[in-house]
């Protein structure tokens, strides 16, 4: 349901882009998912060929997404760790003073034209 | 063969939201109007907590409500017959969260001019309201006591745009392994602004708290 409405807005960002790059058609679409972007990819591929189809420029486009890991940064010790297998205390001094630096995007990377 | 064209975008799919969001607010902000989200899990007594809140404030400021429902319109007719307030019902068209561009669709069906305060009751769910500014204000979510402390753990997100938690059904606290005092350290984790105030919406117990917060808040947003 989430990755509904997130299609809509790729959709919108993708053909206005199109229209800005004068592009007829678009056969992928390059997404950058971080891995607690609570963002399910195989959901988003589901509910991508559905929509993706009903647009003309769409048809049949692929959707690829890159994941990128979650990883925190530690203000203590200076040091990134991965978010998922230790959460908020720092692997190496122990400090609960430690931040998301990257792994909650959702963001279009590119479209991909031939 | 055709040549194969890349076209750089990097842009994330929040950004034009998050400028209507601004948009919206700035002019709420104009109007001198104050827009609260409230945000829960399905069931945790968003309807009733608003009834008992509505029946506390509506002789002091006035206020609407735009109930948003995937598709049905219970919510609004209930609070229209409990407490007479104006309640507008939205439909989201199977989406599970409001947008920005939504909420001011709906705010073009209420009587802006002439209000101090509108509610939004969004869709029941953790997750994906949390990702998508509305233009309210501030946030705020009901955390019913069944659901258990640990949810600030488990929706990071939720809990860190909101910044007041409501817990509610206080009163089956006694069947539950609830911990009120974990409960308050994990929201403060996750946003250590947030105020936390706990109700039973059934007999209206703590809502005379949560009144006088709302009222404050309104006050302070009409004086900045
Ligand atoms: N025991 C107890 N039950 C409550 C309390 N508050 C609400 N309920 C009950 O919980 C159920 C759900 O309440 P609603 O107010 O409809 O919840 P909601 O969040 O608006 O639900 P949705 O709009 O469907 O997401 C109802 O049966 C309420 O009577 C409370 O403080 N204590
Ligand atoms: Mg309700
Ligand atoms: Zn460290």
């Amino acid at each position: 349901m989430h990755e509904l409405g997130i299609v809509f807005y790729i959709i919108r960002d993708v053909k206005k882009a199109a229209e800005e790059n004068s592009v007829a058609h678009i056969s992928a679409v390059v997404m950058n998912i971080g891995e607690v972007s609570t963002v399910i990819p195989e959901y988003l591929q589901d509910v991508w060929r559905w929509a993706a189809d009903k647009e003309e420029i769409l048809m049949g486009a692929e959707l690829r997404c890159n994941i990128i890991p979650a990883v925190n940064w530690c203000d203590d010790c200076k040091t990134e760790y991965s978010a998922v297998e230790h959460g908020r205390t720092c692997p190496s001094c122990g400090s609960g003073n430690t931040w998301l630096l990257r792994g909650n995007e959702v963001e279009i990377k590119e479209i991909i034209v031939e | 063969m055709d040549q194969v064209k890349v076209i750089e975008i990097k842009k994330s799919v929040f950004d034009d939201n998050n400028k209507d969001a601004d948009r919206l607010r700035a002019e709420l902000k104009s109007r001198g109007v104050y827009l609260l989200n409230l945000m829960s899990s399905p069931g945790s007594g968003k309807t009733t907590t608003l009834i008992q809140l509505l029946s506390r404030i509506k002789d002091k400021l006035r206020v609407a409500v735009m109930e948003a429902d995937i598709d049905s319109d219970v919510d609004a007719v209930k609070i229209k017959n409990a407490t007479g307030v104006e309640s507008i019902q939205l439909h989201t068209g199977g989406m599970c969260h409001l947008d920005a561009e939504m909420t001011r669709q709906g705010l073009d069906n209420v009587s802006l001019d002439s209000l101090d305060l509108v509610i939004l009751e969004n869709v029941g769910n953790l997750v994906c309201p949390a990702e998508f500014d509305t233009g309210s204000c501030r946030n705020a979510m009901i955390l019913s006591v069944p659901e258990g402390h640990d949810k600030p753990l488990k929706y990071p997100l939720m809990f860190s745009v909101c910044d007041l938690v409501v817990i509610n059904k206080i009163d089956v606290m006694p069947y539950f392994d609830f911990d009120l005092d974990k409960c308050r350290e994990y929201v403060k984790m996750r946003n250590s602004n947030a105020t936390v105030i706990p109700i039973c919406a059934k007999t209206g117990e703590g809502v005379d708290a949560l009144a006088d917060w709302i009222l404050e808040e309104v006050r302070n947003w009409k004086n900045s």
